[in-house]
């Protein structure tokens, strides 16, 4: 069948499509003979059998109460905290205040979760497709019938299978019309297949794969096949087959193909011949085929009714198949688009259930204590590394333990990252130097990381230098709106926290969090400590309530991923500079430290102005701005001669000076630079080398152990372990 | 264990009473009420987990002591609480302290602490109720004596969920009879304990659980109310649905099996609703499967036998749902040979339950294969069925003998398992063997397969008879009770020439039954027998010869009910049909007898089977 003709047979088909029916939930089964007569009836047996009464029916109770599930208190530590914050991307940053840039191109494809936006699902799959995948769009647009019943389709997979990120691996939504033999027709949006072939031997068998195989990340795989006709001789296989297995065949001959056929009733595994499995199955019978991914099996329904397994040992990527081999024989497939005969959802959440009782009951050491300690430690850990002093101090108090850095260090590095929150890099820079004498010496890539900063931060108008020169800098370029975690992200080191990102953003809110046994214990919090890690916080007399509510409204706008403590800081930095903000910095703890008060004037200050201009608009601030660009140059080439060439040091100067080459830097094309989301990384690359200095890890472990999971979790994804579908970090999280 | 722990310790007591545990009584009797509840409360902390020390305890007489204090008005609350405490734990040891706490009258005594105002009273006392119910020594009639106790039960539901959770207890172990049954019912316990199927409590949910299944096992009456009870807006059905869930835990997934499928079988639910045929079915089968603790798939056997045994569409569906046959075929591998060398505990356990799982398969063989022949075949082809089948009908325990028993007689009306298999096993012998001496509940369902075993194409027939069936059969003419009578009379009507040799065995048999006080069905059996046995000049003679059962038969014509009138007017029709040798002497006599008169009543009946058997039979007359 030519393209051409295919397309119109296409057409032809939706217009027959009918709504498809739910087959009947006890169809009798035609296949099943009805008893012979027997003579032997009831009456002949007067006493006829005794009634079976079971006999626990007075009620014998089991005792056995309900399996509780407590692990020790330390874990709950972890579910205050968020995960690893995506690394501000290039290309999705929010656009800086008015007047909106142009957004940039590329943006839409940075889009974290395949939107079921309507573009997406008339195309059928659209998301797999852009991402350059082979699956084809299967239907054409415009059919309002179709369309919504792609979007049932859609809704349902997300729902059954929410761990499937279907830019890597897409589900099976249809037959494929390149992955069959010539003896299959398809029609009906490729769900429909008939037999066109002479149909004479067991030569003349024919088969049809589905466009993608199975995900193991969906965990559970369930599709159902509703025979229309079961044609001459009703020899219909249903099953799975491996890529490249022969087509010319029935599922379950060859090796790496698995079936069930409808003529006798017998499961084929890889082989020629049958094992006696189920009933027979005909015309009107709906059977469905279940793929357990985590312990590799396969099992069949009939109308709604579960067989019991067929197959053990199945190996990955499995395609859905289908089978025929008789002129006449027509069967539907049911990938999603409609609901199913077999509840499949309860199977699913009885697996759930299992692996999540797993993971509550993986063994956390024998000696007691330890578990908690250490829950402590990751927890402490994290509140020094960003610096949240005045918790970490209450923390550690209450839990006895001590804290491995002095408390004027983690101050000392609360103040620089807030200097380069705030766009002063050049205070940044000054004190580092101060504190840290010969930290940037040593580190003259990272000075020049800052000076660039520095630069851009100059044009931006905020940086200190410039600001005295007169210039003022309005409102919308000093503020942080945007950023919800403003110091999340320097938890994260730039090499290992981009790979994580990239992970965890691109699958959206389906990150798993599975397989304990190969990642580190570290990871893993229990809702049991929750309550504990609560109580800890508010012994550091913090206004909790307080908090909490600007916790509920930032969290619209924001993502689930909130807590206290991030948000906290969001607090700050959003609308610190717009309020007349006492709150103080970092958990009230440098609340009486006159620098900060200094600093916080200073920003009120900023807030008043309105309209955007370079360097704030100060004609010596624009002179001192070239003239430090100047110095940038020399240092650069400097930089270049002693340590030889660096690409990235290149471009970051050249992005950074292309902002001079536009009237209006903050909606040029290269104007995301001067996002204050962008100084996180680079707040992030400095707090870690101080903290490397003091031989201190340059992130927290907490931070390092959700990473793990996370990146776990997809690792298991791609490895065929299927337990990853039933566990996510988020799950453990709140 | 705890009995086998029984008698050391009570000579220990004897010989050894520790002076400790005279300590703790004889605090009990101090003058200061403070120091007695001190007394007491030390008695809580030193008994509990200690059989030895509660049975020291009881010995030296605590028990009544406490009693009073628990009475006694001059008690503070917190003293007669402190003392049902320990009485609860006194209760939580052995059987036999359980059977100190009935002698001393404990029930009373708690039932009216129940009438206190004071709610951690009434749940202490409750808590120790819950425990003494719930010990097979406490005869549950003890509940129900007083017919104040339930209605104030019943009110005391809504005071917490402690409360709830140990009344439901309490009820769902006491309602064993029907009596039980309506009086729960008749006092609302249907309306009173739905809701606490929402409780945030697991345990209450459990319990209110347990009660729904005692409550509606054989009874439509309740299950009829059950099943339009709304609860937070959702018919109750739905909400046991919910609950059966395959995340839910599994005692609860079979508890609503199980309340499901009283529905069911009361009628309140029919066989096809989807919740019994996509929800309750499947439950019950993955109950059976080797995942589940024995006990579990005990229940879940004997719950499915029990769901699908009268439909046959239901037996289809549990046919094939996950190999349950094949399945089932594995609860007579315990204990396991691995079981027996790896651990003794776990042989113990095993075979603590071996006899159960046996006679839970037989069952739901029994009733898998009631209807249909194709599950039929498919039972005997599993491994070895038919001789663990044989080899049940001469074990020792007798709960798997009947099983066994019930499941040769559902494969027995086949008639081509008659002729193949039941001849390959020769289960004719076993069968034989079972019928000698064996109890009632047995004997009719052996008797019955043993009329099958006997008819005319069964190959079976002549090694039965030859081994001695006739006097056998004709010892359960003569048996007292009229099922087993009438499958003698049945077995016996199928032996050629029988009424020659054993007539008149067989008609004291039907004399006798005729006059018993039987039900409607069993005469209306033995007038067909009687209608059968006049088919053959021997027995013709036999009965006319007969004035008694002449008299019997003219009695049955003009009984109130249609159906042994048309039994008896077979009888009757069977003596007077013209062509036969001597049925002129016969229609003289039964007309001598007043058979004509009673003939032309009845050819006016109302009834038109009635009326035109009778007007056949005049006809005879005429010709």
């Amino acid at each position: 069948m030519s393209g051409q003709q295919q397309q119109q047979h296409h057409q032809q088909q939706q217009q027959q499509q009918l709504p498809a029916v739910a087959a009947a939930a006890v169809a009798p089964a035609p296949g099943v003979v009805l008893p012979a007569p027997t003579p032997v009836s009831a009456g002949s047996s007067p006493a006829g059998p005794a009634a079976v009464s079971p006999v626990g029916g007075a009620g014998s109770g089991g005792g056995g109460g309900s399996v509780g599930v407590g692990v020790g208190a330390g874990a709950a530590a972890l579910l205050l905290h968020p995960p690893p914050p995506p690394p501000p991307p290039a290309t999705a940053a929010p656009p800086p205040p008015p007047p909106p840039p142009p957004p940039p191109p590329a943006t839409a494809a940075a889009s974290p979760t395949p939107s079921i936006s309507a573009a997406a699902s008339s195309t059928g799959g659209a998301t797999p497709a852009a991402a350059g995948s082979s699956a084809p769009a299967p239907f054409p647009h415009g059919d309002p019938a179709l369309n919504e019943q792609e979007k049932e389709l859609q809704r349902r997979l997300k729902r059954l299978y929410p761990a499937v990120d279907e830019q890597e691996t897409p589900l099976p939504r249809s037959w494929s019309p390149k992955d069959k033999f010539s003896y299959i027709g398809l029609s009906q949006n490729n769900l429909r297949v008939h037999y066109k072939g002479h149909g004479k031997t067991p030569k003349d068998a024919a088969s049809v794969r589905a466009t993608h195989p199975i995900p193991a990340a969906c965990g559970i795989y369930y599709f159902e096949v509703k025979i229309v006709s079961k044609g001459r001789d009703g020899y219909m296989g249903i099953g799975l087959s491996a890529q490249g297995v022969n087509m010319n065949r029935l599922p379950g001959w060859d090796k790496h193909s698995y079936g069930y056929h409808g003529d006798d009733g017998h499961s084929f595994c890889s082989s020629g011949t049958g094992q006696p499995y189920g009933p027979t199955f005909t015309t009107g019978d709906v059977i469905g085929c279940c793929v357990n991914l985590i312990n590799n099996t396969c099992f069949y329904t009939k109308n709604g009714h579960s067989l019991g397994i067929a197959f053990t040992d199945l190996p990955p990527n499995l395609y859905p198949t289908v089978g025929l081999q008789t002129p006449g024989e027509v069967v539907d497939a049911n990938f999603g688009q409609h609901p199913f005969v077999f509840d499949i959802e309860d199977y699913m959440r009885e697996w759930r259930t299992k692996i999540q009782a797993q993971i509550d009951r993986f063994p956390i050491g024998d000696r007691e204590g330890e578990w908690q300690t250490m829950i402590q430690k990751m927890v402490s850990s994290y509140l020094v590394h960003h610096g949240y002093c005045a918790t970490a101090e209450a923390f550690a108090r209450s839990t006895d333990q001590t804290v491995l850095e002095e408390l004027a260090s983690i101050k000392n590095r609360q103040r620089i990252q807030k200097l380069v929150l705030a766009g002063r890099m050049g205070e940044a820079i000054e004190t580092t130097q101060q504190l840290y004498p010969s930290l940037l010496e040593r580190n003259p890539n990272l000075l020049f990381t800052l000076k660039v900063r520095q630069f851009i931060e100059m044009v931006n108008g905020t940086d200190s230098e410039v600001r005295c020169l007169g210039g003022r800098s309005p409102k919308s370029q000093d503020s942080y709106p945007v950023s919800p975690r403003p110091f999340s992200s320097p938890s994260m080191s730039p090499s290992h926290g981009m790979n994580i990102h990239s992970l965890a953003s691109g699958k959206g809110n389906a990150t798993h969090f599975s397989g304990f046994e190969s990642c580190s214990n570290g990871v893993i919090s229990n809702k049991a400590h929750q309550s504990y890690c609560h109580s800890k916080h508010q012994s550091t007399s913090l206004n909790v309530p307080e908090l909490n509510s600007i916790n509920v409204s930032r969290s619209q706008q924001i993502n689930s991923f909130t807590s206290n403590d991030v948000d906290m800081e969001t607090d700050h930095y959003s609308n610190g500079v717009g309020e007349t903000s006492s709150n103080g910095f970092l958990n009230g703890s440098s609340k009486h430290d006159h620098e900060m008060e200094e600093c916080d004037t200073e920003m009120e200050v900023d807030s008043n102005h309105l309209r955007r201009q370079l360097c704030g608009g100060s004609q010596a601030a624009i002179e001192r701005m070239i003239h430090f660009g100047r110095e940038l140059q020399a240092m650069s080439e400097q930089l270049r001669r002693e340590c030889g060439k660096n690409t990235a040091n290149k471009k970051m100067l050249k992005d950074a000076f292309s902002l001079l080459a536009y009237s209006d830097p903050w909606s040029s094309p290269v104007g995301n630079q001067l996002d204050p989301i962008q100084r996180e990384p680079v707040c992030s690359a400095l707090n870690s080398a101080i903290l490397e200095t003091h031989n201190l890890p340059k992130q927290p472990p907490l931070a390092l152990a959700m990473g793990q999971a996370t990146q776990c979790l997809g690792l298991m994804a791609r490895s065929g372990i299927g337990s990853c579908a039933f566990a996510t970090v988020e799950d453990y999280l709140h | 264990m705890a009995c086998l722990l029984e008698t050391p310790i009570r000579m220990s007591v004897l010989s050894e009473v520790t002076a400790s545990s005279r300590h703790y009584v004889d605090r009990l009797f101090d003058p200061d009420p403070q120091k007695v509840l001190q007394g007491v409360i030390d008695m809580k902390n030193a008994v509990i987990g200690n059989n030895k020390q509660k049975a020291n305890l009881i010995v030296l007489g605590a028990v009544p002591r406490l009693l009073y204090l628990l009475q006694q008005e001059t008690s503070s609350t917190e003293l007669k609480t402190e003392c049902a405490v320990v009485l609860g734990s006194l209760a939580m040891g052995t059987e036999n302290n359980v059977k100190s706490l009935l002698d001393c009258h404990i029930i009373p005594a708690l039932l009216q602490g129940l009438l206190s105002q004071d709610l951690k009273f009434i749940e202490a006392c409750l808590r120790c109720l819950r425990t003494i119910f719930t010990s097979p020594v406490t005869p549950e009639e003890l509940l129900y004596t007083d017919a104040t106790v339930i209605p104030h039960l019943m009110a005391l539901l809504g005071r917490s969920r402690y409360t709830q959770e140990y009344i439901c207890q309490i009820f769902s172990h006491c309602c064993k009879a029907p009596d039980h049954q309506t009086i729960l019912f008749n006092h609302g316990a249907v309306q009173n304990i739905a809701h606490l199927l929402t409780s945030v409590s697991y345990k209450v949910r459990m319990q209110a659980l347990k009660c729904f299944s005692v409550l509606a096992f054989e009874n439509p009456q309740v299950s009829m109310t059950l099943v339009n009870v709304l609860v937070d807006g959702e018919l109750l059905p739905q909400i046991f649905v919910k609950m059966l869930q395959r995340d839910k835990p599994i005692e609860m997934q079979l508890t609503s099996a199980k309340c499901l499928t009283y529905m069911c079988r009361a009628g309140a639910i029919r066989t096809d609703d989807s919740c019994i045929v996509l929800k309750t079915l499947p439950c019950l089968v993955r109950m059976c499967s080797k995942e589940r603790l024995l006990e579990e798939r005990v229940e879940g056997a004997e719950t499915l036998a029990y769901l699908i045994e009268p439909d046959v569409e239901l037996q289809r569906i549990a046919s094939i749902t996950d190999h349950l046959i094949a399945m089932l075929a594995d609860y007579f591998k315990y204990p396991s040979s691995v079981s027996a060398i790896t651990d003794i505990k776990r042989l113990d356990h095993d075979l603590k339950h071996a006899h159960e799982l046996r006679q839970a398969a037989f069952k739901l063989y029994a009733s898998l294969g009631a209807n249909d022949e194709d599950i039929r075949k498919k039972i005997i082809e599993t491994e070895n069925m038919m001789d663990r089948i044989v080899n049940g009908l001469s074990e020792s325990s007798i709960k798997v003998r009947l099983a066994a028993v019930r499941c040769l007689h559902s494969l027995s009306r086949s008639v081509q398992q008659l002729r193949t298999s039941f001849q390959d096993h020769a289960v004719w012998k076993p069968l034989m063997k079972v019928l000698q001496n064996a109890p009632d509940e047995i004997l009719v369902v052996a008797s019955s397969m043993l009329c099958n075993l006997l008819l005319e194409f069964s190959p079976s027939k002549e090694p039965i008879l030859e081994s001695g069936a006739i006097e056998l059969l004709c010892g359960l003419t003569q048996s007292e009770n009229p099922a087993l009578r009438v499958n003698g009379i049945w077995a016996l009507m199928h032996i050629d020439k029988i009424m020659s040799t054993h007539g008149k065995q067989i008609m004291q048999a039907v004399t006798l039954i005729l006059e018993g006080e039987h039900n409607i069905e069993v005469k209306e059996q033995t007038l067909c027998i009687l209608a059968n046995i006049a088919d053959g000049t021997t027995a013709k003679e036999l009965i006319m010869t007969n004035d008694d059962i002449l008299q019997k038969i003219k009695y049955y014509m003009g009984h109130s009910h249609v159906k042994l009138q048309l039994a008896a007017m077979f009888c009757i029709s069977n003596l007077i049909w013209n062509e036969e040798e001597g049925s002129q002497e016969r229609q003289d006599k039964l007309r001598d007898i007043g058979i004509v008169d009673i003939l032309h009543k009845l050819s006016q009946s109302p009834d038109t089977n009635l009326c035109d058997k009778a007007k056949t039979a005049l006809q005879q007359y005429l010709a």
